[in-house]
């Protein structure tokens, strides 16, 4: 299988999901430009972290706009997987291809920090590999990460099992201080009714390895492999 | 920023002001303002292309209303 990352005039974390890809997972990945029309041969597309076009206006909000993100639409019509980290999880829900919306963390303060995700669902294409439940230690950095749905959106994301993960303390359970930024429900991540776009705040590309304290963002990238290995198989 | 979307910004404007001692202050919210020139054959084509993108860029319909008022140029 193949990985395309891409790539937004002020995309910063493109470099470390292009690493990951390539040197931790040892798959083919290449780098796909904003003003590309359309995506080849890639299964999965990873829309990396960053700040889009300097966040004008609201975060994600002119990126979504550029021509790739007509390909984007295109391919995940097609049922191709799509993944938002951060950034690209904001240039997803203003694009209308996820749910929802990401505003400004109730306490003002852009967070840097090590936190607890538990996994939501589990029968994704990007979560497949993790059992129900699993807490993942990974990291957020953003100030705009505070999710929002109104109540009737919310009621039919849960009962369509949109919620992909949610913010937790260690033990994985939802409380109040394990919340970052505000997010509804304690809300980290969504997905679309299809379930193969996936957008979640925290960086899975930034927790890949040892040396950056945790590895357990890797599961996020094995679901996919072993999606389309089982796939391609079949 | 709608009614029903908390609003970190202006809660942190309100208890600035009320730590200025402006007690009287129930409650603050803040939006943006923007000032946007066109070029349109009159008032109606003018609302409908403000009205389009407001829609499409200006605001994000999940968490913002918007409004706007029209004035007149002479060209």
């Amino acid at each position: 299988m193949k990985f395309g990352v891409i790539v937004f005039p002020g995309s910063n974390c493109d470099l470390d999901s292009y690493f990951l890809v390539r040197d931790i997972l040892r798959q083919p990945v290449e780098y796909i430009y904003y003003y590309e029309e359309s995506i080849k041969q890639c299964d999965a597309i990873i829309l990396p972290g960053g700040f889009t076009y300097g966040d004008y206006l609201r975060s994600g909000a002119i990126a979504r706009f550029s021509p790739v993100m007509s390909a984007v639409a295109d391919f995940a019509d097609r049922g191709g997987a799509v993944l938002g980290i951060c950034n690209g999880f904001q240039v997803l829900t203003e694009a209308g291809l996820l749910p929802g919306a990401l505003y400004r963390n109730d306490h003002l303060q852009f967070r840097c920090e090590q936190v607890y995700v538990r996994v939501e669902n589990n029968s994704l294409p990007f979560t497949r590999s993790a059992s129900l439940g699993k807490v993942l230690e990974i990291p957020v950095a953003h100030g705009d990460g505070n999710y929002y749905a109104p109540p009737e959106l919310l009621r039919e994301m849960k009962a369509n099992n949109q919620v992909v993960f949610r913010y937790t303390d260690r033990d994985g359970n939802v409380t109040e201080g394990a919340n970052p930024n505000g997010s509804v429900e304690n809300i980290a991540g969504v997905c679309n009714r299809e379930g193969n776009v996936v957008g979640m705040m925290p960086h899975p590309e930034r927790a890949g390895e040892k040396i950056l304290g945790s590895k357990h963002g890797l599961i996020i990238f094995k679901s996919i492999i072993s999606y389309f290995l089982n796939r391609e198989v079949v | 920023m709608k009614k029903a979307v908390l609003d970190p910004q202006g809660v942190a404007v309100e208890n600035s002001l009320k730590a200025l001692g402006y007690d009287q202050v129930r409650s603050v919210r803040v939006g943006k303002y923007i000032e946007l020139t066109l070029e349109a054959p009159g008032r109606e084509e003018a609302a409908a292309r403000v009205e389009e993108m407001s829609r499409r860029l200006l605001s994000n319909p999940v968490i913002e209303d918007f409004s706007y008022t029209l004035q007149e140029d002479a060209v």
